[in-house]
């Protein structure tokens, strides 16, 4: 006979961090936060306070926008840094996506901000079908603690200046490289433990390379 | 009134569909005036009604918006009073008829006269989201004219106008361009409106239920109609002010008053003018404001 488990037995390491306390309510905040970051680019939006925690090493902002965006529909590429068990458990429980065996494939991208050089790689639409390129959530330490950054275009009235850290080593020169194709290109979230800053592709950003 | 009805989720829609059209959104706004299609559902209403502006306002509402829903400028007419209800019974939300109180304003074919500020959503209902459509009725040829800019049709469109007579004749959905690059139909407003789009510091999206088509225009983004140099753009003119308010400046409607060719000229926008006459403004035959005329 099998003996049925205790209640007092410590919980299985297998349990995947928790999901929204209240996933409509919650996947609504998270998105209009998210909506409003793209369409103010680089003002940071708050989003931190909608998860307790996220699967190491995701920040628990990161995790919010994984549950609001991700599912059946959307490959999703896991940059070698933030690909760990935890991760990949989080999100085949909570949001059921695929994980991407290429990043040319991913309909959405986790990537740490060291890995700014990964940029080419990635689906920037087709000239009839650019709302087919990737968006790219890129966490970094601080969306307002790095080099200043002005940026210019939709969204903006004159020119809106933001900060984030760790974007450097190139980083400026390979996305406006990649977005001087637009309309194709590539919409980036760059996140921190609190807040959100949006980068879509028809915003100029100029920024100091390091 | 605010008790939502039990048996549909938050907003009518369910969240996996939410979700495809929150990101479908989310590129909308990161292609300015490019159409993105999306799996549109079928609402609980026909074709025509504002599907497309519902299944937009579902998926970005919550609970602590309030919602403004107008056509043609009248909070009162069948189609916003229904959206609204619409709304207060699957999501609870609150809802105002003031445009200035109102996050989220649903709007059939007119653009409100107040000036829209940055914590405001505007989702306009769009029947037709192609603009080139009349000029060319293959899908794969405007895709491909949208991706190499490739506009040509349109002004010869709009010079055969002036050709023909004297003048670009069309008056409302008339054709503007986004940010330079994409041309986008302003859906049916009025060309009295299309000025009100440019570089609005409101976020603006549009939803085509029919077409399954959602675009946007992000906020302060350059919106131009398209004109020539000796035939600029022109809005619509009135000789004589609102009738109720005595506004000269806000887009007016003509209302036939009896049989015999009486006729008065109101505001489009009802809480424009009721604004205005609760301030003391008055026109030619408005009632003392406050007394509920016989």
């Amino acid at each position: 006979m099998i003996p049925f488990p205790s209640r007092d037995q410590t919980p299985a390491p297998n349990i995947p961090a928790p999901g929204f306390a209240d996933p409509v309510r919650d996947a609504q905040r998270c998105f209009r936060r998210l909506l409003a970051a793209l369409s103010y680019p680089g003002r940071p939006q708050e989003i931190g306070d909608l998860l307790p925690r996220g699967p190491e090493p995701l920040y628990s902002s990161t995790a919010a926008l994984c549950l609001t965006l991700f599912d059946v529909d959307t490959p999703v590429w896991l940059e070698p840094g933030l690909d760990t068990p935890e991760v990949r458990q989080f999100l085949s429980f909570h949001c059921g996506c695929p994980i991407a065996a290429h990043p040319g494939e991913a309909a959405f991208a986790l990537l740490p901000v060291a890995a700014a050089e990964r940029l080419a790689a990635f689906h920037v639409g087709t000239p009839e079908y650019p709302d087919r390129a990737a968006t790219l959530l890129i966490q970094t330490p601080s969306v307002t603690g790095g080099a200043p950054v002005a940026a210019t275009g939709p969204g903006i009235p004159e020119r809106q200046d933001f900060a984030v850290a760790g974007a450097n080593g190139g980083f400026w020169s390979r996305r406006a490289a990649v977005d001087a194709a637009f309309p194709c290109g590539l919409d980036i979230v760059f996140v921190d433990p609190r807040q959100i800053v949006g980068l879509p592709r028809g915003v100029h950003a100029i920024g100091e390379d390091a | 009134m605010n008790a939502p009805d039990t048996g549909y989720n938050f907003a009518y829609l369910d969240e996996q569909t939410k979700r495809m059209i929150r990101r479908a959104i989310l590129k909308a706004v990161a292609v300015p005036g490019y159409q993105v299609p999306f799996a549109g559902r079928e609402m609980p209403l026909p074709y025509g009604w504002g599907t497309g502006g519902i299944q937009v306002t579902a998926a970005v509402i919550g609970a602590d918006d309030t919602l403004k829903v107008i056509d043609q400028g009248a909070d009162d007419t069948t189609n916003a009073v229904s959206i609204r209800r619409f709304f207060q019974r699957t999501a609870g939300v609150a809802t105002t008829t003031e445009t200035e109180k109102a996050t989220l304003i649903q709007t059939r074919h007119r653009i409100p006269e107040a000036r829209l500020g940055e914590h405001q959503i505007l989702v306009y209902q769009v029947p037709i989201p192609e603009p080139l459509r009349w000029m060319e009725a293959r899908e794969s040829e405007t895709r491909k004219m949208h991706a190499l800019a490739e506009y040509g049709v349109m002004h010869v469109r709009l010079y055969e106008d002036i050709a023909h007579m004297g003048r670009i004749v069309k008056s409302y959905d008339y054709p503007v361009r986004v940010n330079g690059r994409y041309i986008m139909a302003p859906s049916p407003i009025p060309k009295f409106d299309n000025p009100k789009m440019d570089r609005m510091p409101a976020l603006q999206l549009f939803g085509a239920g029919r077409e399954k088509r959602i675009y946007a225009v992000p906020p302060y983004t350059r919106v131009e109609s398209l004109d020539f140099e000796d035939h600029p753009f022109e809005i619509q003119t009135w000789s004589e002010g609102c009738a109720l308010c005595g506004a000269t400046d806000s887009y007016l409607d003509e209302v036939v008053t009896d049989d015999r060719g009486g006729r008065m000229m109101v505001c489009s926008d009802t809480d424009h003018c009721d604004k205005r006459r609760a301030a003391g403004h008055s026109g030619p035959m408005a009632a003392p404001y406050g007394e509920t005329p016989r």
